[in-house]
């Protein structure tokens, strides 16, 4: 009805449609559908920016300058499962930077690196609000806290075994 | 996520009823749910500011500011319309207990909004998530669409007659979003770069009109304000610091965790017996007693009441309740470092003490860390961080200048012995350098 032709599946779409009657102005709903999209179709790609810019009635460029300030949009791919280690001040106090380190040697990728076959990547990240149950990762949106190397191994070999099993995100 | 933590001190108003069930509408209406929206319904708006006044409830962010007192500087006549606005965008490091009542309670969010917005005749109300906290918009939404169904929200809300409506969101990652002004120009579809004041927010807010922000735990604890009434409540906490705070133990503790304490709870005792004490035999070195962003307290500070005004007097601030524990073994340039390095991260760049104090002390630091320091950084880091304070738009340049000033001044030797032995001896002792 509002939008012709959409990249985003009937059920995202429908939920836009709603978002932008929601605030008393349509641009209100710019930085939750950039995530949700982001969510869907795993990065702002130039034709998720163009449709959202369209769907909000702005530029594409006023679409990137919001994109460019927070820092969980993206406008690369990341991998199907991003590893995302908090080495903020209570994480690093309990073992942060060494499971970090931990990551970064088993799944053999940088900091924001992406593996081979696209199962994980990686990020170093500010405080995701797990201080008490340090330290903690996020794999994209699901929290594991009070980790350790070992328990992070578990963790990632239930993300690979999803992987293969062709489950999940 | 783990749930709230319990010690015999413990005073359950805000936890009430965590792990109760009370997430689905039916339980928290057993668990006298939505009974303080229908009471504040019978009030004039001056009465219910006036029992949030009575309470002594101050802002939860980290401010302390009286809620009630903020909630009256809202004009009673406005051309435009108002708002209320929970900021959920918990991003302090150190701070994790919004979380817990999004997770455990978020009718009490959503009730909290109602009498707020009773309180200054808003129609639409606003409740933001940080965006790492994706889990728990579902569990909000599920809310509000129940508290909609049963008439508590939308149109005529209670058979009252008045008209009111929420909308659920979550941000996508910034910091700097926590703070009043960039919540509202993130939640207006921009960048979160800082509002500058005046106009307050109780005047020129959200599209323009009247808006009260809360932090979510300030809302949250408005309808137990009435559930157990303003006098009871303020009687829990100290004098102008009425009732609980959930303190978020981190660091080196036997049982870190969130537990719900009176205001004013001696933080040694907090440390030693709420929290288990530090593990491994080992000496406590320093707490931050409010989140990152407030100044460090040495192990010799510590026997002070956790209240908005005893830590302001004991030099430092009760922030957002984070209570950071360090024991010997933290090297405080590091710690220094690692925390300066989140503030460079999140300086959204608008105002230039901030974002290039920041980039320069992140620079300083790092180099007396890691060696190639050299005597006169301690002074300058000091110099730079004391040339933050006051000079941006918002409170974040502060935030990073604070505890560094902090770190410099209690802790002055462990910066020179970095200098004398060109790098942290910590570390040095882990990785010898074979020349």
């Amino acid at each position: 009805m509002s939008t012709p032709a959409t990249i985003f599946s009937p059920q995202l779409a429908a939920r836009f449609d709603k978002l932008v009657t929601l605030y008393p102005v349509k641009r209100s709903a710019l930085v939750p559908m950039l995530l949700y999209a982001q969510d869907e179709v795993g990065y702002l790609s130039d034709a998720v920016i163009a449709e959202i810019a369209e769907r909000i009635g702005i530029t594409e460029s006023d679409v990137r300058s919001v994109i460019s300030y927070y820092s969980l949009l993206r406008t690369k791919p990341a991998g199907k499962y991003h590893v995302q280690v908090c080495t903020n001040i209570c994480c690093m106090l309990r073992g942060g930077n060494e499971l970090f380190e931990h990551c970064r040697k088993t799944l053999g990728v940088e900091n924001k690196g992406v593996t081979a076959d696209g199962v994980f990547s990686l990020e170093e990240v500010e405080c995701i609000g797990a201080c008490s149950w340090a330290p903690a990762v996020q794999v994209n949106y699901d929290f594991h806290e009070n980790l350790t190397p070992e328990a992070m191994d578990e963790v990632l070999d239930g993300y690979r075994s999803q992987a293969e099993k062709g489950t999940g995100r | 996520m783990p749930p709230i933590s319990t010690h015999p001190d413990s005073v359950p108003v805000v936890s009430y009823r965590f792990g109760k069930g009370a997430t689905s509408i039916e339980r928290y209406l057993e668990l006298e749910g939505y009974e303080a929206a229908k009471k504040a319904l019978t009030m004039t708006p001056d009465a219910i500011i006036g029992e949030v006044k009575a309470s002594n409830l101050r802002g939860r962010g980290g401010a302390g500011f009286p809620t009630g007192l903020k909630w009256s500087f809202v004009p009673k006549q406005s051309a435009k319309p108002k708002y209320v606005l929970v900021n959920g965008d918990e991003s302090e490091p150190a701070t994790c207990k919004d979380r817990l009542i999004f997770e455990q309670d978020p009718h009490a969010v959503i009730e909290g909004v109602i009498i707020a917005a009773l309180s200054i005749q808003a129609r639409m109300g606003f409740i933001y998530l940080r965006g790492e906290y994706r889990y728990l918009l579902k569990i909000m939404e599920k809310a509000v669409d129940e508290a909609y169904a049963k008439g508590f929200l939308g149109k005529n809300i209670f058979g009252s007659g008045i008209d009111f409506d929420v909308v659920t969101q979550t941000g996508a990652g910034a910091y700097e979003v926590g703070e009043e002004s960039a919540l509202m120009e993130s939640l207006e579809g921009k960048r979160g770069i800082p509002r500058i004041r005046p106009p307050f927010p109780a005047v020129v807010g959200l599209y323009g009109g009247p808006t009260i922000i809360n932090n979510a735990e300030t809302i949250a604890t408005v309808p137990h304000i009435f559930r157990i009434g303003a006098a009871e409540y303020a009687k829990i906490g100290t004098e102008r610091n009425g009732g609980t705070r959930l303190f978020c133990l981190s660091g080196h503790l036997e049982r870190p965790g969130v537990y719900e304490l009176p205001m004013g709870y001696n933080l040694k005792k907090m440390i030693y017996e709420v929290g288990g004490g530090i593990p491994n035999g080992k000496k406590l070195k320093a707490v931050v007693p409010g989140g990152s962003s407030t100044p460090v307290l040495t192990a010799d500070e510590i026997d002070i009441g956790m209240d908005f005004d005893q830590v302001g007097k004991a030099g430092s601030m009760l922030g957002s309740g984070g209570v950071v524990v360090l024991d010997e073994t933290v090297c405080m340039v590091e710690f220094a470092l690692r925390t300066m390095k989140f503030y460079r991260h999140e300086s959204c760049g608008w105002c230039i003490p901030c974002r290039e104090g920041t980039d320069w002390l992140e620079k300083s630091l790092t180099r007396v860390h890691n060696g190639g320091g050299v005597d006169k950084d301690i002074d300058n880091i000091r110099y730079l961080a004391e040339n933050m304070l006051g000079r941006t738009f918002c409170p974040l340049g502060d935030a990073a200048a604070m505890p560094t000033i902090a770190f410099v001044q209690k802790f002055r030797k462990e910066f020179e012995d970095h200098l004398e032995g060109r790098g942290c001896p910590k570390h040095r002792v882990q990785e010898p350098v074979g020349v």
